[in-house]
């Protein structure tokens, strides 16, 4: 039988060498809590609990392998459709989709167990995306909302959280999050929908929402002005939906690719809400959290995409014959399939390292408000601990969803190219691919907001610092040895630009943010692979030499080229940067032209 | 109205992943080679249950016969969502053909008690004659639907169901109690639930629990060996997680129809045949090309 998560050598040996032991147990407070509900399934040490996490992600490559991905050219062709009483119903397949995740409890995998969630760490959470994201990448949309059930149980009342959670957890309900606005998208802080309160105090929303990624679904988490006298970002609050007669879906677009995904227009009509936490925090801290996670969900669905439309192009590269020989032997071919992968691999690397560093940062704020340590020198280190882990966060999530998803549009591109006439026609999943991949840089924020996000955390010291404490490894092997010394080099080149970017100021630093924020990824990157080569090339414990060899000898290779090809570009990159040209906005009028006459 | 659903399942040797090395030299089949697995036409008969279950209320109770380490079967459909499980384990009933499978599991099933159906995967992998199911109804007197689909109406004690004949469909109706042999068409089975699965993973028989503690304390005196098993057992039961464990004698079976003694097969000559390829034809993509094919199969009878 096949299986995505059995099948993929890299997700195998991250599984391996990320250290699982340190988060399952900061997961399950020490497994020290074994009674109340859900304790028949609560894992009695970290053995135990990483061997769950094994058999959870096989079901899901299971599901995904051999129900959800033969499904998935229907699921494109097919789309949902807009009822007359402003309803949408799935078509069959997703239907049958969500139906299986359910019936897998995969619906709410990292919500407590209190609620019938499985209380697993954003890292496996971050792998089963990738794996469902691969099978249909629509698919990941509607399972990726189960941060919906995580913002309430982050935030709301306990009441609220009884209510709603274990509907999450079974996979009774959908959510959604309504945020954009037709004239807020970037700048969520001019969301102008309003919330009132009618005589009874209960709450009501009027106004109208775009883009809402499942807004037909049941639950819905909407971002509304609270506080009409207050203009920016504190004025809003956020509101729990359900779904009934005052909120209708007036339209369904019509959109390049995830198809399975409905991305709905809503209408409010004194919709009655609740209210999610505390008035005025809704954008500045819970959708900022919301986001966070769905930022990292986004980076998931882009290794998945990228990994499905690398598998039909290494296979054609492979069985397609020109001028007498398979294709994958051409070098412009060749080049095209290698690079596709190391670059998969890469994106992997940081995205699983940032669910790692959200693993320990979420545990410990968990800590930190619900059971705070009675010793002081702990409660400081913690307190410590949580605005280090904050700031590398802070960095880290944009730009993991940045480097991603643009890795995302690039693989699936030349997996495309690779396929030449083949790839552009309906025949093959690629052109799907292509079209699903093309929306992963830009909801959850742009990549040019991503950019904005992650540039002040490599300008901050955070990525100088996480670099220096990457060079504390040491390798023995001397090539790895040697390429360190490069990606000290690498780093010492940001700096210098990041010192140069500082003298000009903030407009200076968006503009050359794209830049920077590549020269801190390619170090960072380039230290994590490093650590991978490092770790594969070890004895293995027990037999499987060959394997193991093959694997080590693959992964010196990666980190090999990925460092040399992508420090090149840092040169080059900081080199531009460091020469002050500013003329694309100096300049602009007569750069870019008059723009064009209306028609 | 609820229904209580019996579902016979077998552990079997996966055949898809046979290679050359899965015969041994006598012909007989190497099982160390290949993994084993759940049949998978029973994965079918375990979901039309489960569905009947869901849809109507009542139980699933999963019974199997094999070696010890079949429990692994019973730990799936726990993983899936069945209410009881149980094994038929003994030495006794090595050996058995269809005929004495078929008695067994009745055995097994009477002692089980209520049922309201009886589901069997149309046929194992590793035999693939389709007799168990059949025979086993003739055993408990029941009205047997071979190659069953779908349920189209179940109401109190009637049932209107869908089989597939090959060239088409029957629909027959009947009265409950029955036992259908479900095909791989049937139904897409459930996959296992993650929550199950972390919960009865931990599930073992009374044989597995004994087989870990001779492992774990192979120094220790019987006596102790004893001791730490009467407490695991209680263990297991006390959380649910003891898979019931069955003799022939708990089942009441009359030893002349087990095992060799009730097998009357008798297995004339097994051969190990090695397909050999002998080159390809390449087909232009033409109507000229599919013409070429269509006619070759017609001359070798593939076709019409």
């Amino acid at each position: 039988m096949a299986n995505f998560f059995d099948d993929n050598e890299d997700i195998q040996f991250l599984f391996e060498h990320l250290d699982l032991n340190e988060i399952a147990t900061a997961q399950e407070d020490g497994f020290t809590r074994h009674d109340g509900p859900g304790r028949e399934y609560a894992p009695l040490d970290a053995r135990d609990a990483i061997d769950n996490y094994r058999r959870v992600l096989t079901i899901a490559g299971d599901v995904t392998a051999n129900s959800i991905a033969p499904r998935a050219a229907d699921v494109d062709l097919q789309g949902n459709t807009l009822n007359d009483d402003g309803t949408v119903t799935l078509n069959a397949c997703t239907r049958e989709n969500l139906r299986a995740l359910a019936q897998a409890d995969l619906m709410g995998l990292t919500l407590p167990r209190r609620y019938g969630g499985l209380n697993f760490p954003s890292l496996v959470y971050t792998m089963v995306t990738e794996i469902i994201s691969r099978a249909d990448a629509s698919l990941m949309n509607l399972f990726g909302l189960q941060g919906i059930g995580e913002t309430i149980n982050a935030f709301a009342d306990p009441s609220i959280k009884d209510e709603y959670l274990p509907r999450f957890a079974d996979g009774e309900v959908t959510g959604a999050m309504a945020l954009t606005e037709p004239d807020a998208g970037s700048d969520l802080q001019s969301v102008s929908l309003r919330a009132w309160q009618d005589n009874d105090g209960q709450w009501r929303l009027t106004g109208v929402k775009r883009f809402i990624t499942n807004g037909c679904g049941d639950i819905i988490l909407t971002l509304a002005r609270s506080e009409p006298e207050i203009k920016d970002g504190r004025g809003l609050s956020l509101f729990l939906v359900e779904r009934g007669p005052r909120l209708k879906v007036r339209h369904l677009e019509d959109k390049l690719g995830i198809h399975g995904s409905p991305t709905c227009e809503l209408v409010y009509d004194d919709t009655p809400a609740k209210l999610v936490g505390e008035r005025q925090l809704g954008l500045i801290r819970y959708v900022m959290s919301l986001m966070n996670g769905a930022r990292l969900g986004i980076a998931a669905q882009s290794l998945g995409i990228a990994e499905a439309a690398f598998r039909v192009a290494r296979q054609y590269a492979h069985t397609r014959k020109q001028f007498g020989r398979a294709i994958e032997r051409l070098p412009a071919v060749a080049e095209m399939v290698s690079d596709m992968k190391i670059a998969i691999e890469a994106a992997r690397a940081l995205v699983y390292e940032t669910s790692r560093v959200c693993d320990l940062e979420n545990n410990n704020l968990r800590v930190l408000e619900t059971d705070p340590p009675t010793d002081k020198a702990e409660l400081k280190r913690r307190k410590g601990d949580a605005r280090v882990l904050k700031r590398l966060n802070g960095m880290l999530t944009p730009m993991s969803k940045y480097y991603a998803s643009e890795m995302c549009v690039q693989v699936a591109n030349d997996a495309l190219q690779v396929l030449g006439g083949s790839g552009y026609m309906a025949d093959y999943p690629v052109e799907r691919h292509l079209r699903d991949a093309r929306i992963t840089i830009i909801y959850e924020g742009t990549s040019q907001m991503q950019i904005v996000a992650a540039v002040r955390g490599v300008c901050s010291g955070a990525f100088e610092k996480l670099a220096q404490e990457f060079e504390q490894h040491e390798y023995f092997d001397m090539t790895l040895h040697l390429l360190r010394q490069k990606l000290v080099e690498g780093k010492e080149l940001t700096l210098k630009g990041i010192g140069f970017v500082k003298e000009r100021g903030v407009d200076y630093m968006d503009l050359y943010g794209r830049k920077l924020v590549n020269a801190a990824t390619t170090v960072l990157i380039g230290h994590l692979l490093l650590q991978q080569a490092a770790a594969a090339t070890k004895q293995p414990p027990d037999g499987q030499c060959q394997h193991i060899a093959v694997a080590g000898e693959h992964k010196r290779l990666v980190a090999h080229r990925f460092i040399d090809t992508n420090l090149e570009t840092t040169r080059r990159d900081m080199a531009l940067l460091c020469s002050g040209d500013t003329s694309v906005m100096t300049h602009f009028d007569t750069l870019a032209g008059p723009p064009p006459a209306a028609s | 109205m609820s229904y209580h659903c019996i579902v016979c399942v077998k552990q079997v040797p996966d055949t898809s992943r046979i290679t050359g090395d899965v015969m041994k030299p006598d012909g007989t089949l190497n099982r160390a080679v290949l993994p084993a697995v759940f049949n998978h036409d029973d994965l079918n008969a375990l979901e039309a249950a489960l569905s009947v279950r869901d849809s109507h209320g009542g139980t699933v109770t999963v019974v199997t016969m094999g070696p010890m380490g079949a429990a692994e079967v019973l730990r799936e459909s726990l993983y899936r969502g069945v209410d009881r499980a149980v094994i038929v384990n003994d030495r006794r009933a090595a050996g058995s053909d269809t005929l004495a499978t078929g008695y067994i599991l009745s055995q097994a099933i009477r002692k089980i008690g209520r049922y309201d159906f009886v589901f069997c995967g149309r046929q194992a992998i590793d035999g693939d004659t389709a007799q168990v199911g059949p025979q086993l109804a003739e055993k408990l007197g029941l009205v047997q639907i071979t190659y069953f689909e779908k349920i189209l109406e179940l109401s109190d004690r009637t049932v209107r169901l869908r089989r597939n004949v090959g060239n088409g469909w029957e629909v027959l109706e009947t009265r409950l109690p029955l036992l259908l042999t479900v095909l791989d068409t049937a139904n897409e089975p459930r996959p296992a639930a993650a929550r199950r699965v972390m919960q009865y993973k931990r599930a073992r028989t009374v044989g597995e629990a004994a087989c870990e503690i001779s492992a774990a304390m192979p120094d220790a005196t019987e006596q102790k060996r004893d001791a730490e098993q009467a407490v695991r057992i209680e263990k297991l039961k006390m959380n649910d997680l003891l898979i019931e464990q069955w003799d022939l004698d708990d089942i009441e079976a009359d030893l002349q129809w087990c095992g060799i003694s009730g097998s009357p097969t008798k297995v004339h000559r097994v051969q190990s045949i090695v397909l050999t390829k002998e080159g390809y034809t390449e087909l232009p993509p033409t109507e000229e090309g599919i013409r070429g094919l269509i006619h070759e199969l017609i001359v070798d009878h593939t076709l019409g």
